[in-house]
Order: structure tokens, then C-alpha cells, then sequence
């Protein structure tokens, strides 16, 4: 098994070495590796405080490995995140199955230190590694037929041993807006703290979109669709009148059950107003400006 | 059997504030990183149990033929509402610490968290009436007050399953105990009448 990680490992830097530069020094095969060549400061950071690793790591909704939240970090290590085939198909110029290090080598990696709110109304403060996704999107060239991008995470009982149980229905899928996507906030991230993603927190690949809530942040990412029509999103299936697509933070729109105008801040006590779109408001209200978000939450 | 059972409840609460104090020792992640939902959780879990047991003890008396679990009846439904007491407690100090404006918001207009508020005030009057002196002073009402509890169960579960996001697997759990704890007593009731009747006359 050792002998296998460290084969593979040696097999990506030296592939590294032949494409001659990129972000990543070695192939991130195991949770917690290193990350170097990481772009630091960007406009997007926030200087609040950071939520502890453990925290982050401990605290997951990822029901593929069952419903509890520390069922991800209990059993996630079942999960192999390499070698990791990412299907692209759809409305693009340039479809196919990529080698997960084919899609990501080509760029920087960047540190995106956001703000995380759970529809759940808890947050959090991580600092992201990855990709905009709209460096991804590009360098795929979809057609203009491509109005909207879907998401699809791995359907393995074996790897995923919560998929034995229909709690919702597999895969998981999630969507967005093209402008969404390709809005420089949207990040593929492939690591936090500077290491490569636990696996409970969706290794090797999954969406960041700060604004929104978080299970718009589909994890383990195999497939990639361009797609004409407002794709499906799994929490919307399972209950649509409380869990819509866009999903955007908002403190005015209660969840049926609960209230969403303020949240708890992980590791705080008193809870905080919640801020609309999440405080991301001046990058992202336009691309919803005179849309009614009452109606399309 | 008594101070065995005091110990068994109780375990509940001080398991809950061993690991507060370990978290409090700074030893993070114990109760999960958001300790007052889990706190929540908890408290909630162990008042559905202690209310369906309460529940079974009619039930358990009459078919184990064990009449002296009547006199644990009153315990058992005093623990349920110590931990309705600690769930709603929760959600008053810790989660919206004495926010009563948001409070009363919430409770006025999410279904769900009426209906435990209703379960929980009907609640009030049973434990207040559970001493002997009430009993004695109440006669034959006491019963029929106390009949409430069934529809304080069904509360707690339409509750529980309404608040669960997606994996409803231990509420339906709840509520199939509970179908079966009231539909046991739907038919003894609905029997008694003729066909419980004539079975022991012919015996």
C-alpha cells in the first residue's frame, strides 16, 4: 500500500518535471500532504478568525459516509482519492475523461480564505486551496449552448459505505448559473490549511461557492456536465419547498424550520446576524439584480 | 432497584456533563465542534425515550403481569420531563441565549417547534400533579389528566421527525414504538368491551 503511494507520488512530480512547472510539486495523493507554490493574499480573503483544523475536519455533512457529523471523519478513509478520473461532457469543446492532476496541474493553486455558512445555520471560517473554477471552465471551452454547469460525486458503496442507505438519492449532484461558475469567487478546491482535502471534507475535489449554502459545495467531484437546462441539485429533490437551486445566503428567507437570519459561528457561543449572500454581496448581487430571491431562494 | 434506576437515568446527563467539562478543559471536538446542537440533540433523544418508556409501563404491566413496575411509572415520566427541561433549557440559554423576541418568533412560526412547545407546556401540569398530594387531591381527574401524556408523545415525535433534515430513520423508530404502545392500549380499550371480555369468561 505504502509502496503503491509513494510509486504514484514519485510518478506525478515526475511528470511535473516533463510539463515543466505548475502549482503542485507532488501528486496530492494522501489527506494532509503538503501543499507547495501556494498563492497567498488574494481580495477575496477575510481577516476574521480562522476555524481550528480539527473543527473543520470533525464537523462534516457528507452523508455519503453517513448522516452523523462525525460520521465523515470516522469512516471517509475508505475513500481512495487517487488515481481520480473526472468525466467532462456536455455542451463543451473539449469532452472527456481527465486524469484528475491533468485538470488541476495546468494552474496555480490559490489560498481562499472564506467564510462558510451550513444551511444548517452554523458557520465557519476555512481557508480553502484550489482553482477558480472558471480558470477550469476555460481551458474546457463550453459552447454557448452551455447555460449551466452540473456536478456529479462518486457512487461507490465500497468507497462511500453511507450509499448503502438511500437517505438521499445517489449520486449527489449540485449545479450553477454559468455566470455563477464563472464568477471569481466559485473555487475547485483540492485543499485546506495548505494540505491536500481530507477525505471527509471531499477529497480530492470539490466546489466552494462561499455565497451560497453550504451543500452547494458538492464534494469528491467525478463528473463535470455542461448542460442547456437548470440541472437538478440533490437537496432541492429531496425537499424543494425548503431547498432550492440558487441556494444564495439570505437572512431574509427563513427555512421553513428554522430561521436563517443569524447562525453560529463554529467555536463561538452567542450567535451572529447572518449577512446576506454571506457577506459576499459586492461580488456577487449582480448577477441577481432584479431576480425576486424570495421565489427563487 | 430504585437507586439503580435514579443512576440509569441520570447516567444520560452526567455522561453529557463529563464530556461539557472535558470540553470546557479545553479538549475541542468533544460533544463535536457545534457542542450546543449536539447538547440539543441529546437532551431531545433521551426525553422521547424516557416518554415512550413511560409509555410502556402500562403496557409491561399488564402483559409481563408485573405489577410492582407501577411504582416506577412516576420516576420514569419525572425524568422525561427533566430532559424535555434540559432540551428546552438548550435552546432558551445556550442557542439563543434569552433572545426572546427571536424565541417567540420561532416558535409561533416553525410548525415543528410548536408542536414540542405545546408537548412541552402540557407537560408542566403532569409533573406539577405527579406527588402524592395531587393524586389524592385530584381523585379520579388524575387519570384522566394524565391521560395527556398520549398526546404529549405524539407531540414529541412529530416533532423529532419534523426537525430531521433528511435521515429519519430513529424518528420512525420513535413513532413505530409509540404506534405500537397506543395502538396496544387502542385494542386492549377497543376489546375489552367483547372479545377481551367473553376470552376470560371462558377461561
Amino acid at each position: 500500500m505504502f509502496m503503491q503511494d509513494s510509486a504514484r507520488i514519485g510518478a506525478g512530480a515526475a511528470a511535473m518535471a516533463v510539463l515543466g512547472g505548475g502549482a503542485l510539486t507532488a501528486s496530492p495523493a494522501k489527506a494532509g500532504q503538503h501543499l507547495e507554490n501556494i498563492m497567498r493574499g488574494g481580495p477575496y480573503d477575510t481577516v476574521e478568525r480562522q476555524t481550528s483544523y480539527k473543527a473543520i475536519t470533525n464537523y462534516n455533512n457528507f452523508y455519503e459516509f453517513g448522516t452523523g457529523k462525525d460520521d465523515p471523519a470516522r469512516y471517509a478513509h475508505s475513500l481512495k482519492p487517487r488515481p481520480w478520473t473526472v468525466k467532462v461532457d456536455g455542451h463543451v469543446d473539449h469532452p472527456g475523461d481527465y486524469d484528475l492532476d491533468d485538470l488541476i496541474r495546468p494552474h496555480a493553486l490559490q489560498e481562499r480564505i472564506y467564510r462558510m455558512r451550513c444551511v444548517e445555520a452554523w458557520s465557519m471560517v476555512i481557508p480553502w486551496v484550489g482553482i477558480p473554477l472558471s480558470d477550469i471552465i476555460r481551458k474546457l471551452s463550453p459552447t454557448s449552448k452551455a447555460k449551466y454547469i452540473r456536478f456529479e460525486t462518486l457512487v461507490d458503496k465500497k468507497q462511500m459505505p453511507g450509499q448503502k442507505r438511500n437517505v438521499i438519492h445517489w449520486p449527489y449532484t449540485e449545479g450553477l448559473r454559468m455566470d455563477e461558475a464563472m464568477n471569481p469567487l466559485t473555487l475547485m478546491a483540492v485543499g485546506l490549511y495548505g494540505e491536500t482535502l481530507p477525505n471527509q471534507n471531499g477529497a480530492p475535489l470539490r466546489l466552494v461557492v462561499p455565497w451560497k449554502y453550504g451543500f452547494k459545495g458538492i464534494k469528491s467531484i467525478v463528473r463535470i456536465s455542461f448542460v442547456s437546462r437548470m440541472p437538478e441539485n440533490s437537496w432541492r429533490r429531496l425537499a424543494s419547498q425548503e431547498y432550492g437551486f440558487y441556494a444564495n445566503v439570505n437572512p431574509h428567507v427563513a427555512h421553513p424550520r428554522w430561521t436563517q437570519a443569524n447562525e453560529r459561528r463554529i467555536g463561538e457561543f452567542r450567535r451572529r446576524d447572518t449577512l446576506m449572500f454571506n457577506g459576499y454581496g459586492d461580488e456577487v448581487a449582480h448577477m441577481y439584480s432584479g431576480m425576486n430571491l424570495k421565489k427563487y431562494f | 432497584m430504585r437507586i439503580c434506576l435514579h443512576i440509569l437515568a441520570l447516567l444520560p446527563a452526567v455522561w453529557l456533563m463529563f464530556q461539557g467539562w472535558l470540553l470546557y478543559d479545553f479538549q475541542d471536538n468533544m460533544l463535536t465542534a457545534n457542542p450546543i446542537k449536539y447538547i440539543h440533540h441529546y437532551t431531545g433523544e433521551w426525553a422521547i425515550r424516557f416518554i415512550l418508556l413511560c409509555l410502556a409501563i402500562t403496557p409491561i404491566r399488564q402483559i409481563m403481569k408485573w405489577n410492582g413496575v407501577m411504582k416506577y411509572r412516576r420516576m420514569i415520566g419525572l425524568y422525561g420531563f427533566f430532559y424535555v427541561g434540559l432540551h428546552l433549557l438548550n435552546f432558551v440559554v445556550l442557542d439563543y441565549y434569552f433572545d426572546w423576541a427571536t424565541i417567540l418568533k420561532e416558535i409561533i412560526k416553525r410548525p415543528a417547534i410548536t408542536f414540542g412547545m405545546i408537548g412541552v407546556v402540557l407537560l408542566l401540569p403532569l409533573a406539577i400533579t405527579s406527588t402524592r398530594g395531587w393524586i389524592r387531591r385530584l381523585g379520579k381527574n388524575w387519570g384522566t389528566l394524565h391521560r395527556m401524556i398520549y398526546l404529549i408523545g405524539i407531540l414529541a415525535v412529530i416533532h423529532n421527525i419534523m426537525m430531521v433534515k433528511a435521515d429519519l430513520l430513529v424518528p420512525f423508530v420513535h413513532m413505530l414504538i409509540l404506534i405500537l404502545l397506543l395502538g396496544y392500549r387502542f385494542v386492549v380499550f377497543a376489546g375489552c368491551a367483547k372479545v377481551c371480555h367473553s376470552h376470560t369468561n371462558q377461561r
